[in-house]
C-alpha cells in the first residue's frame, strides 16, 4: 500500500508544517497590517466592527504584509490568466531566471568538478588553490554582482550571460569543496588495488575515484543548484533587468507592490524546490544503477 | 634449477607509527625460483602481508634489498608480474561481480571478448556461475572473497600473490578451492606466495612453508614440502602429510616462545 503510507509518511507531515505556516503568516499579516489600517480608518472617520476590520486588513491593497491568499490570487492571475510568454506572466519571468541559473549551474558545476580534479591530483594546488577559493565565497555575492555586470556590459557582453556567471561563482564552490571529499572517499584498500593493476591516473579517477564521489556529487549539486538561483536573481538586481525574478522583485519594491514581491518570491520559491528536487531524483536514479541497496 | 623470481636479501621494514617504530620485517632473506609455491604461515601480526605487500611494491622495505625478475618490486608492479588477492575481498561496490572481475581487464586493455571468456571461466572455477548481475552487497562475505579470486585469475599473472585468501570460506568450499588452485597451479606452473593461518593448507598446497615469528617479524624456519604435484584430498591423511604437519606446529610453537 505504497500510497497509504505516502500520504502518511510524507504528505501528512509537510501538509501540517505549511498549515502551521499558514496560520503564523495571517497573524503576522493582520498585526502588521492593523496599525495602517487603524490610522486610515481614524482619517477617514470609519468604525468598523471587529470582523470587518480584520477583513479589510487582510485586502489593503498595498498591505505591509499581504495575506496568503493575496498573493495566491496574484500568483493565479499572473500564471493561469496570462499567456505565458507574456511580459505579465510569472512563468516567463520565471524562465528568464532558470535559463540563466541552468546556464550558470553547468559552468559552475563543471568548473567545481576541473577544480577538484586539479587539487585532489596537484599537491601544489591543494595547498595553494583552496585558501583562494575559500576567500572568493567570503566577498558578499551583493558587492560583486553590479561590478561583473557593469564590467561586462563595458565590454559589450549583456542578457543571459552575466547573470549566468553570478550563478556560476556561487555553485562552483560548494561542487569543488565536495568533490575534493567525494574524489577522495576510495578507501586505501581499493587504491592499493588499482596500484597492483598499475592502474594510471586517470584510469583510478575514472574507474575508482569518480563512481566512489557520486553520492558526494549530488548532495553538492542540490546546494550549487539553489545557489545558482539566488545568483541569478541578484545578478538581475543591479541593471534594473526588465525580464525575470529578480526585476519583478525590484519592480514591485520600486512602486511598493508588496503583494507583486511576495508572488514573485513563491515562483522563486517554486522553481528552487523543482531544481533541488530533479537533482534529488536523478541522483537517486544514478544510486540504483550503481547497485545500491533499495530500502 | 627454474629461475629465482623473488629474491629478498636482508630485508628490513620499520613503520613509524604515532606511538614509535613497529618493526614488522627484520632480516627477512628468501629466495622463490619459479613454479614454487610458497606459503607464509605464523601468529598474527608477525608481518605476512607486510611481506607479501613489499613483494607487491604496495610497501617499501627500509633495509636490504627485493628483486622480482631481477626487478626492482616497482618495474615488476608496472610490468603487471602479478596477481594479488587482498585479505578482504575489495570488490566495488558499484560493480556487478562480473563487472568486478573485468576491472583489471579493463585497465589492461582486454578486449571485450577475451574478457568476456576470462569472465565466465573463472567464476566457473570460484562456483559463482549466475551470481555475475549480482552487486556484492547480495553475496555473502565467502562468496564475495572468491568473487576476488576469480578477479586476481581472470588476469592470468605468471605470479599470484594471495593474502589468506580462504580464511573467510567455510571448509567444504575451501577444500574445493584448495583443490582448483592446486590443480591450476599443476597446469600453469605459476609461482604463488600465499598466506595463511591453517597448517593443513600450507602442507596440502605448497611445496615450502615458510614459518615466520613475531615482534620483530622474522623468519623462524623455512621446511620443504615436496608432495608432488598430483596431491588428492585425502593425501592429508598420509604419514609423511602429518610428518610435516606436525614439523610446521613445532616450528610455530618455537617461534612463538622467544618472545614471551
Ligand atoms: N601501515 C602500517 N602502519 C603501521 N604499522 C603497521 C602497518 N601495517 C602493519 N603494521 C604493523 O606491522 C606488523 C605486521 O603486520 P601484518 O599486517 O604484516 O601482520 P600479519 O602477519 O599479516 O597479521 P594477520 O595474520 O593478522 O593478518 C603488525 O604489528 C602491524 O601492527
Ligand atoms: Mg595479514
Amino acid at each position: 500500500m505504497m500510497g497509504a503510507s505516502f500520504v502518511k509518511d510524507r504528505l501528512f507531515p509537510v501538509m501540517t508544517i505549511l498549515l502551521a505556516i499558514l496560520a503564523i503568516w495571517y497573524v503576522a499579516a493582520y498585526s502588521m497590517n492593523a496599525p495602517f489600517q487603524r490610522d486610515f480608518d481614524r482619517r477617514a472617520g470609519e468604525t468598523r466592527t471587529g470582523t470587518e476590520f480584520f477583513m479589510a486588513t487582510m485586502s489593503q491593497p498595498k498591505p505591509t504584509m499581504p495575506a496568503p491568499h493575496q498573493v495566491a490570487e496574484n500568483l493565479w492571475k499572473n500564471t493561469l490568466t496570462v499567456k505565458p510568454w507574456s511580459k505579465r506572466s510569472l512563468v516567463y519571468h520565471s524562465w528568464v531566471t532558470l535559463s540563466a541559473t541552468l546556464l550558470g549551474f553547468a559552468m559552475g558545476t563543471a568548473l567545481g568538478v576541473v577544480i577538484a580534479i586539479g587539487i585532489v591530483h596537484v599537491p601544489a594546488l591543494d595547498r595553494s588553490f583552496l585558501p583562494w577559493i575559500i576567500a572568493s565565497q567570503t566577498i558578499p555575492i551583493l558587492a560583486v554582482a553590479p561590478m561583473i555586470i557593469v564590467l561586462l556590459s563595458a565590454i559589450g557582453v549583456t542578457g543571459l550571460l552575466p547573470k549566468a556567471l553570478i550563478s556560476t561563482y556561487l555553485s562552483f564552490f560548494p561542487v569543488a569543496v565536495g568533490m575534493v571529499k567525494g574524489l577522495r572517499s576510495p578507501d586505501v584498500l581499493h587504491l592499493d588495488l588499482m596500484r597492483t593493476y598499475s592502474a594510471s591516473r586517470a584510469q583510478t579517477l575514472w574507474k575508482l575515484r569518480l563512481p566512489a564521489s557520486m553520492p558526494f556529487f549530488f548532495a553538492s549539486m542540490k546546494v550549487a543548484i539553489a545557489a545558482s538561483l539566488i545568483g541569478a536573481i541578484v545578478g538581475e538586481l543591479p541593471t534594473g533587468a526588465v525580464a525575470g525574478i529578480g526585476s519583478k522583485l525590484l519592480a514591485g519594491s520600486y512602486y511598493s507592490q508588496t503583494v507583486d514581491i511576495f508572488a514573485a518570491l513563491i515562483a522563486g520559491s517554486i522553481v528552487a524546490i523543482l531544481l533541488v528536487s530533479l537533482v534529488d531524483l536523478v541522483g537517486r536514479l544514478v544510486n540504483a544503477r550503481m547497485g545500491a541497496k533499495t530500502p | 634449477m627454474p629461475e629465482t623470481v623473488i629474491s629478498a636479501q636482508n630485508l628490513d621494514l620499520t613503520f613509524e607509527t604515532n606511538d614509535g617504530p613497529v618493526h614488522a620485517l627484520k632480516n627477512i632473506d628468501l629466495d622463490i625460483r619459479e613454479g614454487e609455491f610458497v606459503s607464509l604461515i605464523g601468529p598474527s601480526g608477525c608481518g605476512k602481508t607486510t611481506l607479501l605487500r613489499v613483494i607487491a611494491d604496495l610497501e617499501k622495505p627500509t633495509g636490504g634489498r627485493m628483486t622480482i625478475n631481477g626487478m626492482t618490486p616497482e618495474q615488476a608492479r608496472l610490468a603487471r608480474a602479478y596477481g594479488y588477492v587482498f585479505q578482504q575481498a575489495a570488490l566495488l561496490p558499484w560493480r556487478t561481480i562480473e563487472d568486478n572481475v573485468a576491472l583489471p581487464l579493463e585497465v589492461m586493455g582486454v578486449d571485450k571478448a577475451t574478457r568476456t571468456q576470462r569472465i565466465r571461466s573463472n567464476l566457473d572455477l570460484v562456483n559463482l556461475s549466475g551470481f555475475e548481475k549480482k552487486f556484492p552487497w547480495q553475496l555473502s562475505g565467502g562468496m564475495q572473497q572468491r568473487a576476488s579470486i576469480a578477479r586476481a585469475l581472470a588476469v592470468e599473472p605468471q605470479m599470484l600473490l594471495m593474502d589468506e585468501p580462504f580464511g573467510a570460506l567455510d571448509e567444504i568450499v575451501r577444500d574445493h578451492l584448495n583443490e582448483q588452485l592446486l590443480k591450476l597451479w599443476a597446469k600453469t606452473k605459476k609461482t604463488v606466495v600465499f598466506v595463511t593461518h591453517s597448517i593443513p593448507e600450507a602442507v596440502f598446497l605448497s611445496t615450502r612453508i615458510v614459518v615466520m615469528s613475531p615482534r620483530p617479524g622474522r623468519i623462524h624456519e623455512i621446511i620443504d614440502c615436496d608432495l608432488g604435484y598430483d596431491r588428492p584430498l585425502d593425501i592429508r591423511e598420509t604419514p609423511e602429510f602429518l610428518k610435516i604437519a606436525h614439523q610446521v606446529r613445532e616450528g610455530l610453537k618455537a617461534g612463538h616462545s622467544y618472545d614471551e
